[in-house]
């Protein structure tokens, strides 16, 4: 059986895309079976992150109307032949996705794969709904400000009060912080929230922090997740974070910045 | 069309009425000078206009029939939609006001208690008599996780809550309610009248407190009452924020 991890956010724009790329590669890298969906009908970008987008025949609609089967739409990733995508669909709109079409493309892809995640469009709509139904992890995407914090207790909410797992009385959806686009010395001269302040508002296991990072950009622009990036802060952030998710003990990085001891001391709060 | 009075129709169910208590702020009026009116208005909802935006209000005009002012109540209505207050009823009027009210289709409702019409109290001696319940106390709720925004809660009894309840989160008791994590967001104990409950809570910074429909919101909390246990309870219509 796998595990379905639904990486979500509630507010648009935070990171969702990126991460999702990043930990699907990390985990099939770690040899594991993983299958990453875009769940974002009608604003597609998850392809262009993947560098997949010029090899997409079939998308997650045609899969759900029959059109097109798993196999015919998988796209297997060009680094890691234990990695594939399913796009989703540029031309259609968020009411091609049923629950009952993604129940069974979820519980077929169970049979095959050891990870499914699930990238999440923005907002707390049809699309998001979906994409966090049937999950078990939730990795919550969220930025170091207050409404980005404020729309994922919000998601949080819903999770835990929304999902199949909470419908059916279960062992509720297993919830993870990740705190994307931080960046030390803007949380110094208080423009940002600190992983403290973060962590103190929605009280919830921080599984890592992403830094703001020039990297992301670039890995977006070559079609490359960042996690390949090995040099890069974020793509070593999200290294980490894998290997915590898989059970691995690793010290929190990137939450202070590169200034020395006396700025630790003394500088801001 | 022939109707087989044996067979019922396979009909699945549509509706349903049932009875169901909500907790809306009454604005009480003192004055009839709609410009005073206007401006104190004003003044009490730029304070929190995210609270008050398409909130429900009730008009109670009783004080000022008591003083023989009368009130223009299609203008006052107006007034209340202008910042986006929604009225949904008036109490305490005299004939006329109500008729207005309800040509404006506001509903009108009795004061309960010390003034009681007529036809209330005619409804009194027809209604048999109904033995007060000794002591219902509701079923207390148990909530180990936080609540989140968007999320509401209602205990029948106490509510006690051993997570946080966040911005944006709903906590109703008829009871009284516990809060073992921070409190942030709106919280109302004894909402069906019970002056007597009271809000227990680790740490006070929540967006609204209640007791029996009197309110406080954060603006008027002191932020003194932040990161230390305090109960909150009603005093003559007032909210008091005390130390435990
Ligand atoms: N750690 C980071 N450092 C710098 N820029 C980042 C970082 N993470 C994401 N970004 C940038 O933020 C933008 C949004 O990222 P992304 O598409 O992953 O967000 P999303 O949550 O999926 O958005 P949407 O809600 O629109 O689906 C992109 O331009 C991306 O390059
Ligand atoms: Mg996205």
């Amino acid at each position: 059986m796998a595990r379905i991890i639904v990486v979500t956010s509630g507010k648009g724009g935070v990171g969702k895309t990126t991460t999702s790329a990043a930990i699907a590669m990390g985990l099939a890298k770690k040899g594991h079976k993983t299958a990453v969906i875009d769940f974002d009908v009608g604003l597609r970008n998850l392809d262009l992150i993947m560098g997949c987008e010029r090899r997409v025949v079939y998308d997650f609609v045609n899969v759900i109307n029959g059109e097109a089967s798993l196999n015919q739409a998988l796209i297997r990733d060009k680094n890691c032949n234990l990695l594939y995508i399913l796009p989703a669909s540029q031309t259609r709109d968020k009411d091609a996705l049923s629950q009952e079409g993604v129940g069974k493309i979820l519980e077929d892809l169970s049979k095959d794969f050891k990870y499914i995640v699930c990238d999440s469009p923005a907002g707390i709509e049809k699309g998001a709904h979906l994409a966090m139904y049937f999950a078990d992890d939730a990795f919550v995407v969220t930025n170091p400000e207050v409404s980005s914090v404020r729309d994922s207790d919000r998601m949080l909410g819903i999770l835990a009060s929304k999902s199949r797992r909470a419908e059916q009385n279960q062992e509720p959806i297993r919830e993870y912080l990740l705190l994307s686009r931080y960046s030390p010395d803007r949380v110094k001269l208080g423009e940002m929230l600190s992983v403290d302040d973060v962590q103190e508002i929605l009280s919830l296991h921080l599984l890592g922090v992403i830094p703001e990072s020039k990297s992301v950009l670039n890995a977006s622009n070559s079609g490359i997740p960042v996690i390949l990036d090995e040099k890069s802060d974020a793509g070593q952030a999200y290294v980490d974070i894998v290997a915590r998710y898989l059970g691995e003990d690793k010290p929190h990085r990137f939450i202070d910045g590169k200034k020395g001891l006396f700025a630790k001391l003394f500088g801001g709060r | 069309m022939s109707v087989d009075s044996q067979k019922t129709p396979y009909n699945p169910l549509a509706l349903e009425f049932k009875s169901s208590t909500f907790s809306v702020p009454v604005l009480i009026l003192f004055s009839n000078d709609l410009a005073v009116i206007e401006q104190q208005l004003q003044a009490k909802i730029s304070l929190a206009p995210e609270f008050f935006r398409n909130s429900p209000l009730v008009l109670d005009v009783q004080e000022l029939n008591k003083k023989d002012l009368d009130l223009d109540i299609a203008a006052l209505m107006e007034i209340l939609r202008e910042p986006g207050l929604l009225p949904v009823g008036i109490r305490g009027g005299n004939l006329k006001q109500n008729k207005k009210a309800l040509a404006l289709q506001i509903p009108v409702y009795s004061v309960t208690s010390s003034s009681a019409t007529a036809e209330a109290q005619k409804r009194k001696t027809i209604t048999p008599p109904v033995p007060e319940p000794i002591t219902d106390p509701g079923t207390t709720i148990l909530i180990t996780h936080p609540v989140r925004s968007g999320q509401r809660l209602y205990a029948s009894g106490d509510l006690v809550i051993l997570a946080q309840v966040s911005a944006g989160a709903e906590i109703l008791a008829e009871g009284n309610i516990h809060v073992y994590g921070t409190l942030r967001g709106r919280a109302m104990a004894g909402v069906q009248g019970n002056k007597a409950a009271r809000i227990f809570c680790s740490d006070l910074q929540a967006e609204l407190i209640s007791i029996a429909g009197d309110y406080k919101i954060s603006e008027d909390m002191q932020a003194i009452s932040r990161n230390k246990p305090v109960q909150v309870y009603l005093q003559d219509h007032t909210i008091i924020i005390k130390d435990i």
